[in-house]
């Protein structure tokens, strides 16, 4: 059978989905695929991951009505503190200097997921493929045919990517992309912990890499609840993560000091490899890249989930204006607009945080005066600091509709 | 691929000479000649229509949003003007009509070049959206008694040997209390300067002579042009290119490309 569509998305994640959700909202026909299991990904093994939704993107999520569901597992980041190593020098970021809005709230992967799984059901235009297996497909003048491996064909008049960063689509387009790998691990859990987190973050910079504790909302097991996100170079992380409990407790304790209490880690324990990735384009006829299958980086600054979602802004604002103006929405005119709106973007971001990442992970004495001048500099200058503030909460340059908070 | 309501598609019986290029037509013979040299090139889509792909979606959506009004229909429905029909005049390789034809309006296109009307329709085909071209003059559907909800002449008046007999032609295709849509370009020293030195010249977005800026046509001309013909002019806007985001928008200025909306008493 042959399922007639505007736009087919493969790739049923964050990114995937909120893209169809947001589409379907605004009229357009979706076939959204995905390979994986949606019971599955809801199981407390298969992710362990928060992510930071910054200040924008939770106006994304709340205008494709994912929020609603959200608010009870989202902790606002009131307080923003960095620190580099062992010194005293740190910059601190409060809420209160920009106004009453949060800078930021820390979601658990799981509790997005969950949120939009029950969206998706709730849409008249869409349709939820998963698991299924994408077994081909073919561009045609006029759009393209997606086979998937049990028999079912999809029409579409676009095929957007939401694959992930080891993006099979987009190697099969033959786009290439700019990649290295960081030396870094990431190393996840969620740590209970004795005091009140007050919704501040932390962030130490370490001579391994980024050290980060991130608020989460207390839970009836586990009582107060912070997330890490703990870079450690490649060749230590394994052993790192096979501490027996109490020791792993105890590097957890050292990295970051006794300000919460009693720390122990609640759940298990992910790694996830570290690296950058940056598509040459996102588009072409009848095929867009987004989020981390047009790119990768490094989770310094929390900035990963945003962008894709900012992707996502655009690709569904382009989209839908393009489709009320009867334009031909897989057309290379029609797709140019969200690359030009996107990829210089993406590129700037990603290359300061790769800056950021290479002045940070080490222990050279000169390198380590500079940042830590440069930091006690920007704490001090309200006018810079507030800049880079505005950029944590996303609320800066030529936003989407949705990231604006409005309807598309 | 279905046949539009109403009209035939195929003229197997239409005669060996062009209709329309006679002395009683306002087809340019020349102006014809230019555009068949191009009409492989309309959909492509940084070829040498270029600056029309990207001036499509602000023209579209200034005879959408009037048309709506008009009509009193929603623009974020599916096929919002399903039932109404539409004429577009110069259809050229159907950059226009293929869009209204989304939009739900059952469309009729014609043009002076048989070469335009072939890629236009071998395109529509393509991707299947049924159109109804016909390589015809305005004043054959007019000598007809062919009427239309919305006609559309974009692009063309500035190309047309004698305006006030094309506007005549034009508005006697307008159904009482439609919409007529008209764009070009205005007979301006800062047109000449930008749609001519500028765009064929300068930066040769497009082959040179496709414009002669003695045949630009001021808002006024047109605005009397059309009254003559019977239809009052409702709005007058002006298009402006932003070389930053490559888009071109809605403006105040009607001192290079402009676009009118007019509607015909009852």
């Amino acid at each position: 059978m042959t399922e007639r569509v505007d736009v087919a998305i493969v790739g049923g994640g964050m990114v995937g989905g909120t893209l169809a959700a947001a589409l379907a909202e605004a009229g357009l026909s979706v076939a959204l695929v995905d390979r994986a299991d949606p019971a599955e990904q809801l199981e407390q093994a298969y992710d362990g991951r928060t992510v930071a939704i910054a200040h924008a993107t939770h106006r994304l999520l709340q205008a494709t009505g994912l929020w609603t569901r959200l608010v009870p597992h989202a902790e606002p980041i009131l307080d923003i503190r960095v620190t580099d190593g062992p010194s005293l020098l740190f910059l601190h970021y409060d809420h209160r200097e920009l106004g009453e809005d949060p800078l930021g709230y820390i979601v658990e992967n799981r509790a997005i997921r969950r949120s939009l799984f029950a969206r998706l059901g709730g849409l008249e235009t869409l349709r939820f493929r998963a698991p299924a297996a994408l077994a081909r497909h073919i561009a045609m003048p006029a759009g393209v045919t997606l086979t998937l491996a049990d028999g079912n064909e999809i029409d579409a008049a676009l095929l957007v990517a939401a694959d992930g960063s080891d993006s099979a689509l987009r190697r099969a387009a033959g786009i290439a992309s700019a990649q290295w790998d960081y030396g870094q691990t990431a190393i996840v859990c969620t740590m209970a912990h004795e005091k009140p987190h007050r919704g501040i973050a932390h962030e130490r910079f370490l001579p391994a890499g980024p050290f980060a504790v991130l608020p989460m909302t207390d839970d009836p097991v586990h009582g107060h609840r912070s997330s890490i996100v703990w870079t450690e170079k490649k060749a230590l992380a394994p052993a790192m993560l096979a501490l027996p409990e109490a020791d792993f407790s105890f590097e957890l304790h050292r990295r970051f000091g006794p300000w919460l209490g009693e720390v122990r880690v609640a759940g298990g324990r992910w790694s996830y490899p570290l690296r950058f990735a940056h598509a040459e384009t996102y588009v072409k006829p009848r095929f867009a890249l987004v989020g981390d299958a047009a790119h990768t980086m490094h989770p310094i600054a929390g900035q990963g989930l945003n962008i894709g979602l900012r992707d996502v802004a655009a690709l569904a604002e382009v989209l839908v204006d393009a489709k009320r103006l009867g334009l031909d929405i897989g057309s290379a005119a029609v797709l140019e607009r969200y690359q030009r709106w996107r990829r210089f973007d993406n590129q700037v971001l990603l290359g300061v945080t790769d800056t950021l990442n290479r002045l940070f992970s080490n222990d050279l004495a000169p390198l380590r005066l500079v940042r830590d001048l440069g930091m006690a500099a920007v704490n001090r200058l309200g006018p810079l600091k507030h800049f880079f503030m505005r950029h944590a909460m996303g609320t800066v340059g030529d936003l989407p509709r949705l990231l604006r908070g409005e309807a598309l | 691929m279905s046949q539009a309501p109403n009209h035939s598609r195929t003229r197997p019986d239409r005669p060996a000479e062009p209709p329309g290029r006679g002395a009683a037509g306002t087809v340019d013979p020349a102006e014809i000649a230019r555009f068949e040299a191009l009409a492989e090139t309309w959909w492509d889509p940084n070829g040498p229509m270029r600056p029309l792909h990207q001036m499509a979606p602000a023209r579209i959506g200034f005879v959408r949003d009037r048309a709506a009004e008009a009509f009193g229909r929603n623009i974020s429905a599916d096929r919002p003007f399903a039932g109404l029909s539409l004429l577009d005049i110069g259809c050229g390789g159907g950059l226009m009509a293929e869009p209204m034809a989304r939009l739900g309006f059952a469309v009729t296109a014609i043009d002076a070049a048989e070469k335009n009307v072939a890629v236009a329709r071998r395109h529509a085909e393509q991707m299947g959206i049924a159109i109804d071209y016909r390589a015809e003059t305005v004043e054959a559907l007019a000598a007809a008694g062919q009427t239309f909800d919305v006609v559309m002449a974009l692009e063309v008046v500035e190309h047309v040997a004698d305006l006030d007999a094309f506007l005549a032609a034009s508005v006697a295709t307008l159904r009482p209390g439609g919409l007529m849509a008209v764009s070009t370009l205005n007979r301006t020293a800062k047109a000449f300067a930008l749609a001519i030195v500028g765009v064929e010249y300068v930066l040769g977005w497009l082959p040179r002579g496709t414009h002669d800026w003695r045949k630009f046509v001021q808002p006024a001309e047109l605005t009397a042009g059309l009254r003559r013909a019977g239809a009052r002019v409702t709005e007058l806007s002006g298009l402006a290119y932003s070389p930053l985001s490559g888009r071109w928008s809605l403006s105040r200025d009607l001192g290079v490309n402009y676009i009118a909306a007019a509607q015909k008493g009852p």
